[in-house]
């Protein structure tokens, strides 16, 4: 079991999942035995603003803010809202993002150009990074929906924890109905 | 059992292991999620009030009935529920009360910062405050034990840190052989004429002295020497960032934060070589320990403003050139990534929200809008941007009639308040009263969208619907304003544009007091039948002339895209459209219409 503090950011737009990613995050780390805090706000940032989710385990964990600069993990859901939130990663820190771009209002309303190049700039300050096909492997999966799954699965990988608490805690957040799809995605994203 | 439970999750959590009985709340960020998990325990009669006044009233009966209660709020609805708070003081209580007060510290979601710990020492109610989610569960128990045990409410402090923060909880099952509540007589106790109250306040000092006194022992007053030559003392989640950052430093974590444990402190300093004090927002510990006689530092290097995070403490530590020697974490492993600024991402109205197409046409006609708390506050942002004024719940009807009352006759037609359904049921409807009894000739229009959305869709008194999702009376927003005196009540379809401009046309020029009510629900509104989805809508490119109009509205399904057609194109984006319709009326060359 590490014992050093693991640290993980996810980072997106309001209404996009995030929260239910880090709940499941959250969940299999108390399943595999660890402490576990995790931080977020909710209520303004809501209604479409940007939104950070800190989700930290380890044998015991203080601040359930992830420390600047320390983040071992950037969990993106968008590839602008990533790139914003690159200073909270360490040196060496690894990227999983979602191939995503969505406008905020000023480039809705043409007053400002989505930032290009992403990616790549990222990639040049971070090499561990992950560019993920979240909606085609979702639909490959068998729903459009479960793209958020997909990610997580992808994020699994670069952590040391055992894959049977990955399915329970799937098991456990997501409807049952939705099962057999997420547990596919989650696949998908684990294979990449 | 262990579970992850949010702060709020844990009190809920706590006040069912607690056998708390009645539990009543206004929502408001960060505390809504209390009473929206409660409801989970059918043992808790647990319901919405119109606003933090009469929920801490509620709390108070069930109180004097023997019933243990809680009661939630966020740091300004304590403002609200001042006035039977200072008074529940004298009284006391005869089940348990614990009051949650939710500060927000850096107002993530909030008009001010206000540290209500400031209450806790001017209503003489002590005060507890938990530094984790475990913390929240067991400190609302205690909470309602010494309130019994020192016959006085009691508040539980989250900041939203603690409030929104998950962390692992251990589950008890609840308590048994609580009193059972019934009417028990104890009117001098109760009924707080001079000569009673009299009597209570000396019980309101020696209350306070004798636990002052008990603070020094209480377990959850934590003294933790470590490395002696440096001591902090810190409570709630500071006390994790200070643990954090400087591991090896002694701490005194403090759970009850009013009234202060002196000998303790005392103990404390006298151990270790400098003492510094880490707590947000005011100097609340560090005067009271000052006035002691005790050298302790703090506010001179740590910021009076904003939360404080692991690296601010860190920084502010730095810049004093006083980390503690023994900190294993170094402020120069801050790393810096190179950045070039980029788009903000503000929140904005949703696709299809009612409140958009009123902002529009207020921003029209130029109106000076007097605003109030919600969603519709976001009608400040560009590119709507009709909003002048917004100080808190209810302000905006006051607010309006003191504009009216300044400026000349021709000016007063400009103003108009703007107020939400269950704002106007929190605190608005006096407000109205206020203006059409005192004949303020202004415009008010309630924004009803038949949910307290802002907070994350709660029911209210105008929802027709209880906490428990039961239907009940619904109030009629038309009939309360004309009972009130008002002589002009009109209700308009604010997703049509010409309707609601004549109808703020005509309001704004009649010098009288009159009330525009719209009717259209909340996208989010979850109860099937209420809000319902229209065709969706498209652009056709070969009519749209790149005029740009259909952006002044600021929806987030439309989308300016500069590199198509002529001088650019609109496009509607069909997963977020909600055919709302207002985006076709401002397109004078019929571009937009019903998609194929």
């Amino acid at each position: 079991m590490s014992e050093r503090v693991i640290n993980i950011l996810l980072v997106g737009v309001g209404g996009q999942g995030i929260l239910l990613a880090s709940e499941i995050l959250s969940e299999t780390f108390m399943l595999a035995g660890y402490d576990v805090k995790k931080s977020e706000i909710h209520g303004m940032s809501q209604r479409g603003g940007s939104v950070v989710s800190h989700v930290r385990y380890g044998r015991e964990v203080f601040s359930p803010l992830v420390p600047e600069g320390e983040g071992d993990i950037l969990f993106g859901f968008e590839l602008m809202e990533t790139y914003r939130y690159l200073p909270l990663l360490k040196k060496g820190g690894s990227v999983v993002v979602n191939d995503l771009e969505i406008a905020p209002s000023s480039v809705l309303m043409g007053k400002e150009a989505y930032p290009q190049g992403l990616a790549e700039k990222i990639r040049a300050q971070f090499p561990d990074f992950l560019l993920v096909d979240g909606q085609g492997l979702a639909r490959e999966a068998g729903n459009l929906r479960a793209a958020n799954t997909v990610l997580l699965g992808a994020v699994s990988r670069r952590l040391d924890i055992a894959g049977e608490y990955w399915l329970q805690a799937l098991e456990k957040m997501v409807p049952a109905k939705a099962l057999d799809v997420n547990r596919k995605a989650f696949q998908l994203g684990r294979e990449l | 059992m262990r579970e992850i439970l949010s702060g709020n999750e844990a009190i809920a959590r706590g006040a069912y292991e607690a056998g708390v009985k009645v539990a009543s709340a206004y929502p408001g960020t960060p505390s809504t999620e209390i009473l929206e998990n409660i409801i989970q325990y059918k043992e808790i009669d647990s319901s919405w009030a119109p606003n933090e006044k009469v929920a801490l009233e509620v709390g108070i009966g069930a109180s004097f009935a023997g019933a243990r209660a809680l009661v939630a709020m966020k740091h300004v609805g304590v403002n609200v529920a001042a006035d039977p708070l200072f008074t529940l003081s004298y009284t006391g209580v005869k089940g348990g009360l614990v009051l949650v007060t939710a500060d927000d510290p850096e107002m993530h979601s909030s008009q001010n910062e206000q540290d209500n710990r400031n209450y806790a020492k001017f209503a003489k109610v002590p005060m507890l405050e938990p530094a984790d989610s475990q913390e929240c569960k067991e400190f609302t128990r205690l909470g309602l034990e010494l309130s019994e045990e020192y016959d006085t409410p009691v508040f539980l402090r989250t900041t939203t840190r603690i409030s929104h923060s998950k962390s692992v909880v251990q589950l008890a099952e609840p308590v048994t052989g609580l009193p059972v509540p019934a009417l028990v007589k104890n009117a001098a106790k109760q009924v707080m004429l001079p000569s009673n109250a009299r009597v209570r306040h000396p019980l309101v000092e020696d209350r306070m002295l004798r636990l002052a006194e008990a603070a020094n022992s209480m377990a959850i007053n934590r003294l933790e020497l470590r490395d002696t030559r440096v001591g902090i003392i810190t409570s709630g989640v500071c006390y994790h960032y200070v643990r954090e950052v400087f591991p090896d430093v002694s701490t005194l974590k403090l759970g009850l934060v009013h009234p202060l444990p002196m000998d303790l402190i005392r103990r404390f300093a006298a151990a270790v070589d400098r003492l510094f004090i880490v707590e947000e927002l005011d100097p609340f510990f560090e005067e009271q320990i000052k006035a002691q006689g005790i050298a302790v530092s703090g506010k001179d290097f740590i910021s009076l403003c904003g939360e404080l995070t692991p690296e601010r403490i860190l920084t502010a530590f730095a810049g004093q050139g006083i980390i503690p020697e023994s900190t294993t974490v170094q402020a120069a492993t801050l790393t810096q990534v190179a950045q070039e600024s980029l788009p903000g991402r503000p929140p904005n109205m949703c696709p299809g929200c009612p409140h958009r197409g009123v902002f529009y046409v207020l921003n029209r006609l130029k109106a000076y809008v007097t605003g109030d708390i919600g969603c519709y506050t976001l009608g400040f942002l560009p590119p709507l941007s009709a909003m002048e004024t917004c100080v808190c719940m209810g302000a905006s009807i006051g607010n309006a009639s003191g504009v009216v009352k300044a400026v000349s006759e021709e000016e007063r037609k400009k103003v108009v308040a703007v107020i939400g359904d269950s704002t106007f049921c929190h605190t608005g409807i006096n407000g109205l009263m206020d203006m059409v009894y005192n004949k303020v000739p202004a415009t008010v229009v309630i924004l009803d969208n038949r949910i307290t959305a802002m907070t994350g869709r709660q029911d209210n008194p105008a929802s027709g619907h209880t906490l428990s999702n039961e239907a009940t009376y619904r109030v009629d927003l038309a009939e309360l304003c004309r009972v009130l005196g008002v002589q002009h009540v009109r209700v308009v379809n604010p997703f049509d544009l010409e309707e609601t401009e004549k109808a703020l046309r005509e309001e704004m020029e009649r010098p009288e007091t009159s009330v525009i009510i719209t009717d259209k629900p909340c996208v989010l509104v979850k109860r099937t039948g209420v809000f319902l989805r229209g065709p969706l809508y498209a652009v056709d490119p070969e009519k749209c002339t790149g005029c740009r109009a259909c952006l002044k509205i600021g929806c987030p399904a439309i989308q300016w895209l500069p590199d198509e057609g002529v001088r650019g194109l609109s496009y509607i984006d069909p997963t977020l459209c909600t055919g709302c319709d207002v985006c076709r009326q401002l397109c004078k060359f019929s571009a937009i219409g019903r998609a194929k």
